[in-house]
């Protein structure tokens, strides 16, 4: 659906800039010559940070915020002060600009919105050149996008919706270490989601008992088992106790089942050198797999990324921390920029909801989410969230992972919602299972294969979903007893964080 | 024991019928059915033996469970599978892969542990069905 036919809300007559106004920010303001550079304070707008007639150039790397101005600010100056602080200004006018291609390298604001149905909120776009950024590196982009501005007193609140990156920028990333296409090779499975849990409970378990619940879960019929976020090097288990009892694990269900399998190892530490230490270790030990977590930062990653290339290993991302500044809709960095930076970054793995479990994710935004991670383009579709066309230029597939709060009972809306290219992380629905964890795996392995048997077939498999897995259930006891006692689970609440376009349906004429 | 590799195993065996609708699922995604065969079902063994090439431009299940059944006749005491290969820019590989004969007994892996430094263990899986020579290993 193209843009236009969504439905845009008015805003309220207090609200709006006035006519004399918005006709003024119509045009450039921008002062040229050498009165731009006169000592002393100018409107960011008058700058050269508003430049509507501007076009985007391929190469450039657009940016959309969510600019909420402190009251009696005008949208278009806050907005041309976002471009202004995320790029080359400062508070006055400095002479040293004169010095430079200084309009080349200001970020240009070239197109304000009003936020529908969000009085008091405007989407700026915002334009940068390339040569503002650092080739292959997420920490630099970042640094220029969101260093500063968010603390910018003249805004109230902040949030950056969306970016494009150009095909110029894409190609300066390594890009997800493995990708899709060679970990299925890599694992030998095809044709279905991957299934994994995560170890529970999560804190306190000796390496022993930890590799106990990995083996059972792995002999059942799980692909991959995980580390939790904060399961590092404590006084219960020390990292190289669990490594080597997950390992045993892994070979002994590999050897019972004759299909590879794989726990994420998380190499997570305080330090790189350790990072490094632990990722060697799993390596040698012969894991094909490893995980780390978002809270290591953004170069942190790429490192990981880099030696995950070099030494065979899928990398698996948690986005611990990440609803700290994704959740809320005013303020902060949406999940689908995080989404764009860890893909880019090189990360093989990454949360990216479930829609039905327990954790945030409105089904139209997560789709969006999923889309950035699987595809090679992304087209614009603001009923998902996504606001450019985005090109990947064949970098490597980020394979996303639901976790929390999902059961075998939902397998069809997972399906359905999620697709075949996924990691469905049962844990408590796994581990909680009345029968053992071995049966609680089982129970998750036939429910999903019964549901792709049943999608192959041609069958409506979402409305059938319930009949399906019944049927699959006479004939495994432990999906019976899955379904019976999660039967009721259900988390329906609001999302806090839903697309500003919804699709509204169009009369042809 | 019974080997799970490939989309299907913890199901019951698939029927013929049940094995053409998921044939047909494949054609009409555009995709080449191959039928490969094995008496070697390590983890690892990626290359199993081929029967004939993938069947490009077959529009029929009909063709390929001809094949099947072939193919069935002379190695049907070893497992084989169908494998779908999607030859779209940007997948370029298997697309679904699913076991649809065995051997009456699965003899099953032995796990071989070599310690070395430390607590480190080396493990090696190794099929017992391989002890014997190539083509006497089941039945």
């Amino acid at each position: 659906m193209p843009p236009n036919e969504l439905k845009t809300s008015s805003i309220p007559a207090s609200r709006r800039t006035t006519a004399k106004e918005t006709d003024m920010n119509m045009h450039s303001m921008t002062i040229r010559g050498r009165d731009r550079y006169k000592s002393g304070v100018l409107e960011y707008k008058k700058m050269g940070y508003w430049e509507p007639d501007y076009e985007p150039k391929d190469t450039d790397i657009i940016a959309l915020f969510r600019v909420t101005p402190q009251d009696g600010v005008d949208p278009i100056e806050a907005s041309a002060a976002v471009a202004g602080e995320s790029s080359t200004a400062t508070w006055t006018v400095v002479w040293t600009d004169r010095l430079t291609a200084a309009e080349k390298y200001r970020a240009k604001c070239f197109r304000v919105d009003p936020v529908p149905n969000a009085p008091g909120q405007y989407f700026a776009y915002i334009a940068y050149d390339l040569d503002l950024f650092e080739p292959g590196s997420i920490a630099n982009l970042s640094a220029s996008i969101i260093g500063n501005v968010f603390g910018f007193k003249p805004l109230k609140a902040l949030r950056l919706e969306d970016m494009r990156l150009p095909v110029a920028y894409v190609k300066t990333f390594q890009g997800p270490a493995t990708g899709i296409v060679v970990e299925r090779e890599r694992m030998d499975k095809f044709g279905r989601p991957l299934l994994g849990a995560t170890v529970k409970p999560k804190l306190g378990l000796s390496g022993r008992n930890y590799g106990r619940v990995v083996y059972e879960a792995l002999k059942g019929g799980l692909d991959f088992t995980k580390d939790d976020e904060n399961i590092n090097s404590q006084p219960f288990m020390h990292w190289r106790e669990r490594f080597l009892y997950c390992m045993e694990a892994v070979n002994k269900a590999q050897a019972a089942s004759g299909e590879i399998k794989g726990t994420y190892l998380n190499v997570t530490a305080g330090t790189m050198e350790d990072m490094y230490e632990r990722a060697e270790f799993a390596k040698e030990l012969g894991s094909v797999i490893i995980m780390i977590d978002l809270v290591i930062g953004y170069t942190a990653i790429q490192s990981m990324a880099k030696w995950a290339r070099r030494n065979d290993m899928i990398l698996h991302l948690h986005r611990a921390g990440h609803s700290t500044y994704t959740r809320q809709r005013s303020h902060g960095v949406s999940f689908r920029v995080i989404a764009k930076w860890m893909r880019l970054a090189g990360v093989d793995h990454i949360h990216a909801g479930t829609v039905v479990g327990k954790l945030e994710g409105d089904p139209a935004t997560t789709r969006g989410y999923y889309d950035i991670c699987r595809e090679d383009f992304n087209p614009t579709r603001l009923q998902h969230g996504v606001f450019f066309d985005q090109h990947w230029a064949s970098l490597n597939k980020v394979m996303p992972v639901a976790s929390g709060g999902i059961h075998a009972g939902q397998m069809h809306q997972l399906l359905d919602h999620l697709g075949e290219d996924v990691v469905l992380q049962f844990g408590g629905g796994t581990i909680g299972h009345p029968m053992g964890i071995q049966a609680g795996a089982t129970a998750n392995r036939v429910a999903l294969e019964a549901m792709i048997l049943a999608r192959n077939e041609g069958r409506d498999y979402v409305h059938e979903g319930p009949e399906i897995l019944a049927k699959a259930a006479a004939t495994c006891t432990p999906l019976k007893a899955a379904l019976e006692v999660w039967k009721d689970v259900t988390f329906n609440y609001e999302s806090t964080d839903t697309p500003d376009y919804v699709p509204t349906a169009s009369v042809a004429m | 024991m019974r080997i799970t590799q490939g989309c299907f195993s913890f199901l019951p065996d698939l029927t013929d019928d049940q094995i053409t609708r998921q044939v047909q699922y494949c054609l009409g995604n555009g995709w080449a059915v191959n039928i490969e065969f094995t008496d070697d079902p390590h983890p690892r063994n990626s290359f199993w033996d081929m029967w004939g090439l993938p069947m490009f431009d077959l529009r029929d299940a009909a063709g390929v469970m001809m094949e099947l059944n072939e193919c069935r006749k002379v190695y049907g005491d070893r497992y084989i599978r169908m494998s779908a290969y999607d030859s779209s820019h940007g997948w370029e590989s298997l697309r679904l892969s699913f076991i649809v004969n065995r051997p009456k007994d699965e003899p099953g892996f032995r796990l071989e542990r070599h310690e070395v430094a430390g607590r480190s263990v080396r493990y090696t899986t190794t099929s017992y069905a391989v002890d014997r020579p190539e083509g006497r290993r089941y039945g």
